[in-house]
């Protein structure tokens, strides 16, 4: 459980973790639309080295994003691979076999879709390491705000998700306590064929759900007995206010942008 | 089975920027049939402590001997099955590993999984029910519609049908009534006497340690204060002041009447040690209370 980086805090003070989560949540979404605009190496080159920017004012070592890397790495790979092999023709064919070809396109295309997972894959790492879970949550209710016209219960979402958060370290211990008291019976997560190794989770995931289900009915039962009403307005307790240093952000990332529209093939 | 611990560290994700250390240098034996109490405030490393026993933790610096087998930090997961086999583990509330749809399966899986044959992990299954106090009806019902006392037997049935040499408890009755903590604590006692299990309990009952314990580790902060037996732990008023332990109520009493001017040979610890001691100091009294 140690090794999932995905998806997890780490604090530290840095001007990265001091964006107002809504600038680095629209950020993330912006990045992600540019990453898929850009065309030329060119402009790929631009938007590494603005991650790579990103990453170091971050004051995270680059090893933690390559941890996070690992999760993905079949996916990425399995990815690349079927470009590289199943490409339209195209350029120099360097190897053929029935319906596979290697050609110059796939290398293309293949080392292209790589960049891209890359760069978003080390965003989106960037965004969950520097922002605490809380923080994303009130971020994105503040983002949904505009929904409420067409009557979408914003805050009985956020409050949702908010819970769904918070639960997440407890339910990791509690994962973690059940590993460890079944490993102490003699299972063994993680080993031998993968029937059994899908077997073995099942002495987790019951007592997993089990506690699950008896902690949300605990509170929302301690919850209601403090007058929570889902129909409330709620105020809240952090307020995100926008800071000279977002606007200065948006900046340096609309240049970014820029860049990488004049420099990518039209 | 002994167990001795040579200078054991562990740190909790060590090597990243929330590494913290939990346990340092610590030293220890508990030898073979041997009954260890573990005492301390909540987060001194106790359940760090016993989780190194069995490998589930292994140790960032240091060695730990248990009978033949020696866990350093280059232990592989491989080594370690027969080790766990010998020694059994009761977390916590153990009452949520509980997951199989019978009583007798969940019971049986832990043997299942060292080799046992199907068969003779439901026979031990049954016996094992009746030595944590149930009795065979409950074999075909679900762990999951009993009382949370029952459901604590069970679990611990189930790790006492590994048959192990070595049976670790971490705080075994918190949560239960005052008449299931004397059965529990009753039952450890005497898997402990009758067959010669090594016991390792870790717990806040004063009570359970001067009853018990042939040894009392005291921890604090990750390190291992002391280690020594109940009577040395709770006779020297100083220490125990200064390492902010708690004393079994019967020990305070006597200490409250020494104030007084009465004195013992040797400090009581239990109930039954004051009782014994004061008949003794007033003879004629305790005609009654044999």
């Amino acid at each position: 459980m140690t090794n999932f980086i995905f998806g997890r805090y780490l604090p530290l003070n840095s001007i990265v973790h001091r964006l107002d989560p809504r600038s680095k949540l629209l950020l993330s979404f912006c990045y992600l639309i540019v990453v898929f605009l850009a065309n030329s190496w060119l402009s790929y080159a631009i938007l590494v080295g603005f991650t790579l920017a990103a990453i170091l004012s971050s004051k995270i070592s680059l090893g933690f994003f390559l941890k996070g890397l690992r999760p993905m790495l079949w996916l990425i790979a399995f990815t690349v691979v079927v470009q590289l092999l199943f490409s339209p023709a195209g350029g120099h064919v360097y190897f053929h076999w029935t319906i596979l070809n290697i050609t110059q396109a796939g290398l293309v295309n293949s080392g292209v879709i790589f960049i891209r997972f890359l760069l978003i894959i080390m965003m989106s790492t960037l965004l969950t390491l520097s922002t605490q879970p809380l923080d994303i949550a009130t971020g994105l209710s503040s983002l949904m705000k505009p929904l409420r016209w067409v009557r979408i219960p914003v805050d009985t979402l956020a409050m949702m998700l908010a819970i769904a958060l918070r639960f997440v370290p407890t339910l990791m211990d509690e994962a973690t306590k059940i590993m460890n008291a079944q490993r102490a019976r003699g299972v063994d997560f993680g080993e031998g064929g993968l029937i059994k190794q899908a077997k073995s989770f099942i002495p987790l995931m019951v007592p997993l759900f089990m506690s699950a289900f008896n902690r949300a009915e605990d509170l929302s039962t301690a919850m209601e007995a403090r007058g929570y009403r889902d129909s409330e307005h709620r105020s809240q307790y952090r307020i995100l206010t926008w800071q000279r240093r977002d606007t200065m952000t948006w900046l340096v990332f609309l240049m970014v942008v820029a860049a990488m529209l004049a420099t990518r093939r039209w | 089975m002994a167990i001795t611990f040579e200078h054991v560290g562990y740190t909790y994700q060590a090597g990243t920027p929330m590494a913290t250390p939990a346990l340092s240098d610590i030293s220890f034996t508990v030898p073979d049939h041997g009954y260890l109490a573990i005492i301390g405030h909540t987060g001194s490393g106790k359940s760090t402590l016993i989780q190194q026993i069995n490998a589930l933790l292994k140790p960032t610096t240091g060695k730990i001997t248990v009978d033949g087998f020696t866990i350093t930090p280059q232990t592989t997961n491989a080594d370690l099955k027969p080790l766990r086999r010998h020694v059994g583990m009761v977390f916590q509330f153990p009452e949520s590993q509980l997951f199989e749809e019978t009583i007798q399966r969940d019971i049986a899986f832990g043997p299942q999984n060292f080799g046992v044959s199907e068969a003779e992990a439901n026979q031990r299954a049954l016996e094992m029910l009746r030595t944590v106090g149930l009795d065979e009806s409950f074999a075909k019902r679900s762990p999951f519609e009993l009382s949370g006392g029952q459901m604590r037997r069970v679990a611990i049935a189930g790790v006492l049908a590994m048959q192990p040499k070595v049976l670790i408890l971490d705080e075994p009755t918190a949560g239960l009534d005052p008449q299931g903590r004397l059965e529990m604590m009753t039952l450890f006692n005497r898997l402990h006497q009758e067959q010669g299990l090594t016991i390792i309990l870790v717990t806040h009952q004063m009570e359970d340690v001067a009853t018990y314990a042939d040894e009392v580790a005291v921890m604090q902060a990750g390190k291992l204060l002391t280690c020594a037996t109940p009577q040395e732990v709770f006779s020297d008023p100083a220490w125990v002041q200064s390492s902010d332990i708690a004393v079994p109520r019967a020990a305070k009493f006597a200490q409250r009447l020494g104030e007084r001017g009465v004195k013992w040979d040797q400090l009581p610890l239990t109930a039954d040690q004051l009782a014994d001691q004061l008949v003794r100091q007033w003879p004629g009294t305790g005609a009654k209370h044999d």
